[in-house]
């Protein structure tokens, strides 16, 4: 605690990066970018995902070595080899997920990241220390609370105040709006922006998102496949410019066109379903709703709020604990017959994880929903490796997924093309009834673009389509009819044509 | 593309290969302190695994009710079970056996022959089938089952074999009635192993088809390889993991019949001597293959015929084959957590 640097006296680290490289195998995920992340400034890398922004500050935190280049800290070259050293020039990072132990306090939560911590903590002198460094900070949490009983942006804040008690005065926030509404998103950043002005603190923000970079950033370093793409202040930079550095010469999909579709039939129906969670406790309450053909309803809410209980239910790899499910009028089992008689596909989040098996080769995991039918069968019940294969390859041609050929283990391929093999096979057959979730995380905006008109199309074509998704613009882009999940209870519904962003993210906070 | 698979597969190879060395080495280590010159014991051991037509008939001999309670394992370990309970499993298959053949005098042998196979197969199939509806139904650990369930049988064929079915002509031990001589299969033509071997090869060559060539066994590649992919795609996974179950338990309950058919004659305690836990180690060496199965148990063969030479030969005691047989073990588990860590078998990445 002794050799934390004083705060008012002291400025922030100065970090400069030089020709920074940084290779996986054959992969180049950094090539010679250099930043100058300067003192009391706040810095936004921006980027799509795969650009190579993580990569850039996990070198400088020293959970990556990098193969070239330096690293400077106040005018020192500094070989940060891990996260310690890194703490120790000063160096923290706030990650996208939340690191905090829920049935702790915020004082606790504080202080359990502390180095050198006695056997015996005398609590009463840590907590006058707490209470003090408080009082130095422009947002404040009450020390006593448990962090369970935060809301999402009292956590962020939580995890971004220990940072800066622990003695980190360059922070490195990863994604941290990804987590948040978007009023609790503005009021975050605001605050970081204040500290940056009051050159307390330099903030380096990796985003995807334009708006934040505009309104909070006063510099910014757009990386692209790699490479350094652009930089320089953010006022002198125009929205135009910003994406064009960000996605090159490409031309971006137009989003998808939405056709008034003529069939209007309930297809997919939930009655009073209720799902518990790992923990046992309600996940869903007594979820109830209707999807009709040609129609998307998205479910918007803030991540943890039961959606991915109530898709695990809908796919079968969790059991309801009350409620049925309905498809045209029947009960639905979750079984392969009914998948394939009502052409029910899903694609859930982090597809390797939920919907592929690792160590099988691309082709086979693209035949997990027809493997036991003709082509890729014989005589009933021996399967047909060679139409495996070319069920596989006709696939990745038509989706145009990146692997080195249908016999590689789809564990080889990167996020994007994972998630795409599995769209692939979702999509190839005949699709009635559509589950998604989050079917866009980690993908770059061609493909981002791309997914979604293909999810536009099978609506068009009639299908019924239940859209689960943490990013409201995704939803406010596709679904007909939006619903908001809080705490497992369908909180508010809107059609598309009275959608309002604000009134939405005010649902998705809490009760209204 | 080839390459992968090739890669793949010489790693297994390579992986294993050390791990048989390192066994050897460790090995050499515990000889030399009873004042041995290990390459003295490994020429030993060679001497009487393979080295002659008598040696190699005993290696035989001994891996053929291997091969069997290997897939009991193995089996069920492809649907992502792991199943340890081979032992109890021939148990029940031997005695299943004997309270089958001991009324089938009358039958033609070949008839009798099949009839008993039946019996110990469904017999060891529902005894691992129990321990596969538990975990499905009941959420029982199917390990700590099969591991308890192998003293149960253990118990009820000492109940059986020391009371009911009790042959009190036999004196020197405690064993059943046997079953008539009719009915005793021999030795394979041009070789002394008994036909146990024989079954054993073309029961895993069977399944080595099936699980290979079958919709049922890419679903079950698919439920063991992630079971959360299964549930999506609709697979019938209670139902997979029975069949699995009883499949491997049909193999070890095979076993047991063949002991008794083609050695014992009737049911005693030298049914319990081990060939369950050994054909754990053998389906983990063979990676859940039952093919490869062929091949690592008649190594695993060759280690239990050469150990009476060697404790005869250098004064070892009794359990030296055993030791040599568990570290075997500790290292092909310990080498398991070796895939996948050396860049020379990965695939680049474009």
């Amino acid at each position: 605690m002794t050799e934390k640097p004083a705060m008012a006296t002291l400025p922030p680290p100065d970090v400069m990066v030089t020709d920074m490289t940084k290779r996986f195998g054959a992969l180049v995920a950094l090539d010679a970018v250099s930043v100058h992340f300067e003192s009391g400034t706040f810095h936004a890398l921006l980027g799509e995902n795969g650009a190579g922004k993580s990569t850039l500050v996990k070198c400088l935190m020293g959970y990556y070595q990098a193969d070239e280049g330096d690293i400077s800290v106040n005018g020192v070259t500094q070989h940060v080899t891990n996260p310690r050293h890194a703490h120790h020039l000063g160096l923290g990072m706030v990650y996208q997920h939340f690191t905090l132990v829920p049935s702790m306090t915020v004082a606790e939560n504080l202080v359990l990241g502390e180095e050198g911590l006695p056997s015996v903590i005398n609590w009463k002198e840590h907590l006058e220390i707490l209470e003090a460094f408080m009082q130095s900070m422009p947002f404040r949490l009450d020390l006593n609370r448990p962090v369970s009983s935060l809301a999402a942006g009292e956590k962020q804040k939580l995890e971004i105040l220990k940072q800066l008690h622990l003695g980190s005065r360059f922070l490195i926030l990863d994604e941290p709006t990804s987590v948040l509404t978007p009023d609790e998103a503005d009021q975050i950043l605001g605050l970081m922006q204040q500290l940056t002005d009051e050159n307390r603190i330099s903030v380096v923000m990796i985003t995807h998102k334009l708006r934040e970079v505009e309104a909070y950033a006063n510099e910014v370093s757009v990386l692209r496949n790699g490479r350094l793409a652009g930089q320089g202040y953010v006022k002198d930079l125009t929205h135009a410019d910003l994406i064009r550095m960000m996605i090159g010469s490409e031309k971006v999909s137009k989003p998808a066109v939405r056709t008034e579709a003529s069939r209007r039939e309930i297809a997919f129906e939930i009655r009073n379903l209720v799902v518990g969670n790992d923990k046992g406790l309600t996940a869903v309450s007594d979820a109830s709703l209707q999807v009709k053909e040609g129609e998307i309803v998205g479910i918007a809410g803030v991540s943890g709020n039961g959606q991915t209980e109530l898709v695990e239910a809908l796919s079968g790899q969790r059991d309801e604990e009350s409620g049925e499910i309905f498809v045209r009028g029947m009960k639905y089992g979750k079984t392969r017959s009914e998948m394939r008689e009502f052409g029910i596909n899903m694609l859930p989040e982090d597809p390797l994880n939920n919907s592929c098996v690792r160590e099988m080769t691309v082709a086979e995991n693209l035949a997990i929903r027809n493997f036991d039918q003709p082509p890729t069968t014989y005589a009933g019940c021996l399967i047909n490796r060679g139409a495996v294969r070319r069920h596989g390859r006709d696939l990745i041609e038509r989706f145009r997924i990146k692997t080195q050929g249908p016999d590689v283990r789809i564990e080889t391929l990167s996020g994007g093309n994972v998630q795409r093999t599995v769209l692939a096979r979702e999509l190839a057959g005949d699709v009635e009834v559509l589950i998604v979730q989050n079917p866009c995380f980690g993908l770059d905006l061609n493909a981002v673009a791309e997914i979604r008109n293909r999810i536009m199309e099978a609506r068009n074509g009639g299908a019924t389509i239940l859209l689960i998704s943490e990013d409201l613009d995704e939803i406010l882009e596709l679904a007909d009819r939006i619903i908001v999940m809080f705490e497992g209870h369908f909180v508010f519904e809107t059609s598309r044509e009275k959608a309002d962003v604000h009134e939405i993210g005010r649902h998705m906070a809490s009760h209204v | 593309m080839f390459g992968s698979t090739f890669n793949n597969g010489l790693e297994a190879v390579v992986i294993n290969a050390a791990a048989l060395i390192l066994t050897l080495a460790g090995f050499g280590i515990f000889v030399a302190l009873f004042g041995h010159n290990p390459l003295d014991v490994y020429y030993i051991l060679y001497l009487g695994a393979f080295a002659t037509q008598i040696s190699i008939e005993n290696t035989l001999t001994q891996s053929a009710p291997l091969m069997l309670t290997a897939l009991c394992t193995a089996i069920p370990a492809r649907a992502g079970l792991l199943v340890i309970g081979g032992e109890g499993a021939l148990v029940v298959g031997g005695v299943a056996t004997v309270l089958v053949g001991i009324h089938l005098g009358h039958l033609p042998p070949w008839a009798g022959v099949l009839i008993m196979g039946l019996a110990g197969s469904i017999a060891g199939g529902l005894w691992i089938g129990a321990a596969g509806a538990l975990r499905q139904y009941r959420g029982v650990n199917e390990t700590i089952a099969t591991l308890l369930m192998n003293y149960i049988a253990i118990a009820i064929m000492n109940h059986l074999v020391s009371g009911p079915i009790r042959d009190f002509d036999q004196v020197l031990k405690t064993s059943s009635w046997s079953i008539p001589e009719s009915l005793m299969v021999g030795t394979v033509p041009g070789l002394d192993v008994h036909w146990g071997l024989g079954v054993g090869v073309v029961t895993c060559v069977i399944l080595y088809v099936i699980m290979r060539q079958t919709t049922f066994g890419f679903g079950v590649d698919i439920l063991g390889g992630n079971p959360r992919a299964a549930q999506m795609a609709g697979l019938p996974i209670n139902r997979m993991v029975l069949v699995c179950c009883f499949i491997g338990g049909a193999g070890a309950g095979l076993a047991g019949t063949m002991e008794i058919i083609a050695v014992h004659g009737f049911a005693s305690e030298s049914l319990v001597v081990g060939f369950g836990y050994a054909g754990i180690l053998i389906a983990f060496l063979a990676r859940q293959n039952p093919a490869a199965i062929i091949i690592v148990a008649i190594l695993v063969g060759g280690i239990s015929a050469s150990g009476g030479l060697l404790q005869r030969r250098f004064d070892l005691p009794d359990a030296t084959a055993a030791v040599l047989q568990g570290m075997l073990f500790v290292m092909v588990l310990a080498s398991n957590t070796a895939y996948g860590r050396f860049k020379i078998f990965q695939v680049k990445a474009n």
